[in-house]
């Protein structure tokens, strides 16, 4: 069931939200992709009677949802796939969930993820390995892995993720499912552990436009506890658009050649032969400082997120060490050092280098003018055309393990995703089509602010386009 | 040409980051560093004279509430995860022990 049918049953009294609990929590304890990292059933069941008890229910009707293991939830045990939180129950819930809970909706577990929200393959969890419902040989993408074969494997409706630089469309391309970071500050980040600041952002996971617009209708909008949240004047709609008259569309050039796969390639210009069957009108654009979003990306980010996980110190909450013989540097390194995994160690160090003396001006603060010419590239292109298309990611779901030993080739998944971060604008990915059996995602990316318009195009394409979210031997 | 991260420059930063690093990690380190540098190299050959540095994506004045009291943790709630507590606070490690 999509989510919209699930709220549609409850309102309708043909189901109720305990019957719902249960029947997911069943899917989800059969747990062959390895999706979740804590389930909560007695909390679950006990928020579904009170709510199954409510005389008028809640907007959500008691639909349940999975939460990427970054988001905070009180007294859930809450990891970001990290060992240096490993038992840690926070002391409050991230407002999107508290958003998401007062509207009726109820958390059914903690989903898996790359560390720290590190990395495009889910493979840097540091508890577990996540399966591609598609083929249980391939990662699922990342960072929101867990999340993305959750809702692909039907194990829940809708799913929350959040996204730096591809983390919730990346996955959700490689899972076949829609996925949806919104314009930066849209969201509240109060309770998401930070990753980089300048970048992140909560957003929805499901299988339909609708159902992602649904989600992200109940926690946009300013929050006194994340000062960088945004007032949000204009209500998400649930888009109802059929066609694409007058819609100007560009096809980035940039993102189309070389790198991305063949099939990757003809599943997207099926999706533009679609675009101008509903009238839209396609034209090619070009960014031409897209090229260089990787470069800016590894340096911003990491230095930020250098600077956000100085806060893990084994002092106030994590992992700690008994015997702290060497004095308090010595604890910290040693708190650190065995905390940490490979690659948030690796990007720690190089976010450490780029913002070291002698080398910040040469790295830090010239990635930040990148980011103002890759900006700019976008505001040129938006001048010329209302949407961007490109693939979500340039390859389908790659082979577990294949990219693990080198960081540089994991870090080339995000090559299509990463520009729009830097950008701040929102952008959803589609299921397009399948290519050796594994699914596709279009990236279509609009301007600030554009997110109801940009739901409409999704919307309206996805019918078009008629794909079948189920994997093989699932429906 | 981008700087080679030698493991004089990793245990330097390593130490700046308050990471311990083993000495087969400190190796890997500085070859992975150095890898990842010569691909990120590319930004010093752009023109970047006169461009702003981008520090925030929307813009934004001054964000400022009023200063009225509101609920907050109790110091018992906030010292609940806390590994070591000492006489109801964070128990800090010595700095020389």
């Amino acid at each position: 069931m999509t989510a919209h049918e699930c709220v549609d049953a409850l309102h309708a009294g043909e189901v109720g939200a305990l019957d719902l609990v249960e029947a997911t929590l069943g899917r989800v304890q059969d747990d062959r992709w390895g999706s979740f990292l804590a389930v909560d059933g007695e909390r679950a069941r006990a928020r579904a009677r009170e709510i199954d008890a409510m005389a008028e229910r809640p907007p959500l009707g008691g639909v349940p949802i999975a939460i990427k293991d970054a988001l905070s939830t009180r007294d859930i045990e809450t990891t970001a796939g990290s060992r240096i939180l490993e038992g840690f129950r926070p002391l409050y819930t991230a407002t999107c969930v508290e958003r998401l809970e007062a509207a009726g909706a109820i958390v059914i577990g903690k989903t898996n993820m790359d560390e720290f929200a590190m990395g495009s393959s889910t493979e840097n969890s540091a508890f577990q390995v996540t399966r591609n419902p598609w083929d249980p040989d391939r990662v699922p993408g990342g960072s929101s892995g867990g999340s993305a074969a959750a809702v692909a494997a039907f194990q829940a409706p809708w799913a929350l993720g959040s996204d730096t630089g591809g983390s919730i469309r990346q996955p959700a391309a490689l899972c076949g499912i829609v996925g949806m970071k919104p314009t930066y500050g849209a969201v509240s980040r109060y309770g998401l552990i930070a990753f980089a600041s300048s970048l992140d952002q909560v957003g929805p996971f499901a299988r339909t436009v609708r159902d992602s617009a649904l989600l992200l209708s109940h926690i946009v909008g300013r929050d006194a506890m994340d000062s960088t949240s945004l007032d949000w004047t204009e209500p998400i709609r649930v888009p109802d658009a059929t066609d694409l008259r007058g819609v100007r569309v560009g096809v980035v050039d940039e993102l189309m050649g070389e790198g991305v796969e063949l099939g990757v390639r003809a599943a997207v210009e099926g999706a533009l032969a679609r675009v101008e069957e509903l009238g839209g009108e396609i034209q090619r654009v070009s960014l031409p400082t897209s090229e260089h979003g990787i470069a800016t990306y590894y340096l911003l980010a990491p230095a930020e997120c250098s600077a956000n996980l100085a806060r893990f110190d084994g002092i106030r909450y994590g992992a700690h060490l008994d015997d702290a013989a060497g004095g308090l540097l010595e604890h910290y390194e040693q708190v650190r050092g065995r905390g940490f995994g490979p690659e948030v160690k690796r990007r720690i160090m190089l976010g450490t280098f780029a913002l070291a003396s002698g080398y910040y001006d040469a790295y830090y603060v010239r990635a930040q003018k990148v980011r103002t010419l890759i900006r700019r590239d976008f505001a040129a292109a938006f001048a010329k055309v209302d949407f961007l298309l490109s693939p979500t990611s340039p390859t389908v779901a790659f082979p577990l393990g294949e990219r693990v030993s080198d960081p540089y080739s994991m870090y080339l998944s995000d090559v299509c995703t990463i520009p729009v971060s830097l950008a701040g604008i929102p952008a959803i990915s589609i299921p397009c089509g399948l290519s050796e059996g594994l699914p596709v995602g279009l990236q279509i990316a609009g301007p600030a602010f554009s997110e109801n318009r940009l739901f409409d195009v999704a919307h309206a394409l996805e019918a078009a386009l008629g794909f079948d979210p189920s994997p093989p031997g699932m429906a | 040409m981008a700087p080679v991260i030698d493991e004089a420059t990793v245990r330097h930063v390593a130490r700046l980051a308050r990471l311990h690093l083993d000495p087969d990690e400190e190796r890997r380190m500085g070859v992975e560093l150095s890898g990842i540098l010569e691909h990120v190299d590319v930004i010093q050959s752009l023109d970047l004279d006169g461009i702003e540095p981008t520090t925030h994506v929307i813009s934004l004045e001054n964000v400022m509430r009023d200063d009225v009291p509101r609920p907050s943790l109790s110091a018992a709630e906030a010292l609940r995860e806390a590994p070591e507590v000492v006489e109801g606070r964070f128990a800090v490690v010595k700095f020389d022990s």
